[in-house]
């Protein structure tokens, strides 16, 4: 494999949460091994971790940057990419899978020209493959934010994307 | 000290507590492979290279790590080690990019050489392999991670000896590979290009960025004037790359070896040291006169340089402006020289012999350019020099010695010390010590600047100042000095800072020694002993007494430091980010 997906979604942090990762980092610095729950905490605040982000932890931990981001790429808690104003998920649990999961994956990841774990550059969708979301019974499930979208084809995909 | 006893392979040792497995084997005459270990910078016990049977113990343990016990009874290479260190290699070897043909390491590459010792079938395991583009974004460093074994020794290096810290592992698993943050080229980051990662990587995942090619065409190109200069301390470590013993000095068969390249101007960059000494050393006189910024710092280190840039710009107006030897060389030979020869600057094509790295990003940097073309156009490491005699068949060992062309063919003892961590201070000491005093010096060595020790200081009584000096070596160390000034607590009038440990010696841009011999010989020294003796032997131990020097002065420049040394010979910084 090669380098990490990375987004190409500028960064919209706001002073608010700044101020409110600074404050938590101040809190964390005391502490040994920092980088991780300062890295939880970000993920918190911005739901994802740029660069920007990172560089604020690393300068007020007074840690290597690149070592924060081998600690957030190393954990699959992390994510280095944000979410979409519409978080489009589909469950790769066994039941969707045989189902035909898979398919709407491809399907999604066509339409909107994203991969998995990636942001629209726009900003609008962002895509994920879920493990079991356990409504099987409504096996293959697709999620955007609340709304659930069960039994559905590769075919449905296009027609359910249209009223977003 | 407690002394431990213990058996390795049958053989009773006494080796020191605290000492592992692999350093007590060492001192019994047993050697153990290792791959990932390397002394005082990463013994991480991951590669498992290095495995041993322990009487006693359930599995086979890591002798890098594994401490030596009293009693202990050790064995380092039954049919159970041999095995598993083979498999080990055969693993690492299965997506492994193992086109030796055409690697820069081959015949030089700890991989190559351990499957070879262990028999390895290289085609045992066939796996997945791993693509990663190659990034050659920086100036003076190429990385590519088909090569790569994921050691970390690199990364040790980067973070543990310089403290730049740009480079690590990133992502996990398979997935997991050396990159910067954000997965930005070297060239994006804060990285110096010192090239330390690249001495320390035991195969041809790093190297420098190859100018050879470049020097061919310049040399076969009829309306260019060539002219080549050689660092101090590539004298004393070219002869590795031929078989000569650590420490050998080939100067005279290195100027040979570049005559038959084609080279038709030889000269030394001991020459432009000695300029430096005169520019800087006027200038650190000129500051303690008239309330200059104190303590001034040398700025003969590109790394160096550019690590202030980017960690502490604040603290720049200590730099010296003086450029550096490789850049005053360039300068003089497209103005005093290109004037000398009749040659239009922009027909002459300047290349210097460097054991550096960070030399080929110097010489892309701006105002450094003297006669409105840069000052130097190509740079070749040690380590490229030697590949590039070797391409052209020159039998190195056979050749004769030669002296250097003149004008720039003269250096002095102060020139070539340049090459060891201290010797640009003892250089400048000379000098300043004669000029301000008025009087010849009784004693020419200094020697507490000496010697391969991180931070060095002392103090001299010179025109009834007590000038108070340090010397580092190593980002690291530069960076506890550079903490020290910013809390006030440095109360020191010169410095001198180089960026690798030791000094140019031990340059990202010389041959490079395996885990081996840094792990076990103090090669640095070694080559260290090589400058000091030399000089020692000079009758020629002062800059401002080099008749070259007296002769450019009395020429073109005038004064040192005057207006037309200052448009030639001296430079600007700039600040840089901290990422
Ligand atoms: S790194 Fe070593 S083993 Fe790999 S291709 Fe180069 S010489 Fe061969
Ligand atoms: S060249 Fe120096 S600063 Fe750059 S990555 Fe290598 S060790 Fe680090
Ligand atoms: S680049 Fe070289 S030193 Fe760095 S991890 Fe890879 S093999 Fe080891
Ligand atoms: S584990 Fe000992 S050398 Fe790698």
């Amino acid at each position: 494999m090669a380098k990490i997906k990375l987004t190409k979604i500028p960064f919209k942090g706001t002073d608010g949460q700044e101020r409110e990762l600074r404050a938590a980092l101040a809190e964390i610095k005391k502490k040994k091994g920092a980088v991780m729950p300062a890295l939880q905490r970000a993920q918190e605040i911005y739901g994802y971790l740029p660069m920007e982000v990172q560089q604020i932890i690393a300068e007020v931990l007074e840690v290597p940057a690149e070592e924060v981001f081998g600690v957030a790429t190393f954990y699959s808690q992390f994510t280095l990419n944000p979410r979409g104003q519409y978080n489009v998920s589909v469950c790769l649990g066994t039941a969707c899978y045989v189902k035909g999961a898979g398919e709407v994956l491809d399907a999604l990841k066509i339409q909107l020209g994203i991969e998995a774990d990636e942001c629209s550059e726009d900003g609008k969708f962002s895509l994920n493959a879920t493990r079991c979301i356990g409504c099987c019974g409504l096996a293959p499930v697709m999620t955007i934010n609340d709304s659930v979208f069960g039994k559905i084809t590769a075919d449905d995909v296009e027609k359910i994307l249209a009223d977003y | 000290m407690s002394t431990i006893n213990l058996k390795i392979n049958n053989i009773p040792v006494t080796v020191a507590a605290g000492s592992t497995i692999l350093e007590a084997a060492r001192a019994a005459g047993v050697k153990i492979p290792t791959l990932c270990y390397l002394k005082d910078i990463n013994a991480i016990g991951a590669c498992r290279v290095c495995v041993v049977e322990v009487k006693g113990a359930r599995s086979l343990v890591a002798s890098c790590v594994y401490p030596a016990n009293e009693g202990m009874e050790v064995f380092t290479s039954t049919p159970k080690v041999i095995e598993s260190r083979r498999t080990t290699v055969e693993l690492i070897l299965s997506d492994h990019n193992k086109n030796c043909l055409s690697c820069v390491r081959s015949t030089n590459c700890e991989l190559q050489s351990l499957a070879e010792e262990l028999g390895c079938n290289a085609q045992k395991f066939s796996g997945e392999s791993k693509f990663y583009p190659v990034d050659a974004s920086h100036a003076s460093i190429v990385r590519d991670n088909s090569k790569c074994i994921l050691c970390r020794r690199c990364v040790a290096a980067c973070k543990n000896y310089q403290t730049v810290s740009v480079i690590g592992a990133n992502a996990r698993g398979f997935d997991t590979h050396i990159s910067c943050l954000f997965e930005k080229g070297l060239n994006e980051v804060a990285c110096v290009g010192c090239g330390q990662c690249i001495n320390v990587c035991p195969t041809g995942a790093l190297r420098e960025k190859d100018e050879i090619d470049n020097v061919i065409a310049a040399l076969n190109d009829p309306s260019k004037t060539v002219v080549v200069g050689t660092a101090p301390s590539v004298r004393i470590g070219l002869g590795e790359e031929f078989g000569y013993p650590i420490g050998a000095n080939v100067e005279g068969k290195m100027a040979a070896a570049l005559r038959r390249l084609g080279f038709k101007h030889v000269f030394d960059v001991d020459f432009a040291a000695d300029l430096t000494i005169m520019e800087e050393g006027y200038e650190f006189i000129s500051r303690v006169k008239n309330g200059g910024k104190l303590p001034m710092i040398t700025s003969c280190s590109p790394g160096w340089v550019k690590f202030i840039e980017h960690n502490y710009p604040e603290l720049i107006p200590h730099l010296s402006s003086c450029k550096s030897p490789q850049q005053m060389f360039g300068a003089v030979a497209k103005t005093y020289y290109a004037e000398k020869l009749g040659v239009d600057p922009k027909d002459m094509y300047v290349v210097t012999i460097m054991p550096c790295t960070a030399k080929k990003f110097e010489k892309g940097r701006p105002h450094q350019d003297a006669a409105g073309v840069p000052d130097i156009d190509a740079v070749l490491t040690t380590r490229e020099l030697a590949r590039f005699i070797k391409r052209q068949g020159i039998m190195f060992k056979e050749l004769p010695d030669e002296p250097f062309d003149s004008p720039f063919g003269i250096g002095s003892g102060a020139g070539l010390i340049f090459g060891s961590s201290g010797g640009v201070m003892e250089a400048a000491l000379r000098t300043v010590a004669e000029v301000l005093d008025g009087k010849p010096l009784k004693k020419l060595d200094f020697q507490d600047v000496r010697g391969m020790t991180g931070i060095k200081e002392a103090s001299y009584k010179i025109a009834g100042i007590n000038v108070k000096v340090a010397v580092a070596s190593g980002l690291k160390n530069a960076r506890e000095l550079m903490e020290k000034i910013k809390k006030g607590e440095a109360d020191y009038h010169f410095i001198e800072i180089m960026a690798c440990p030791g000094g140019c010696l031990n340059g990202g841009g010389q041959p490079i020694q395996s885990a081996e011999t840094r792990n076990f010989t103090d090669y640095r020294t070694l080559r260290m002993n090589a400058i000091y003796s030399a000089d020692k032997s000079m009758k020629l131990r002062k800059s401002h007494e080099n008749p070259a020097i007296k002769e450019i002065y009395k020429e073109y420049f005038g004064e040192p430091n005057g207006n037309r040394a200052h448009h030639v010979l001296h430079t600007r910084y700039v600040a840089r980010s901290k990422f």
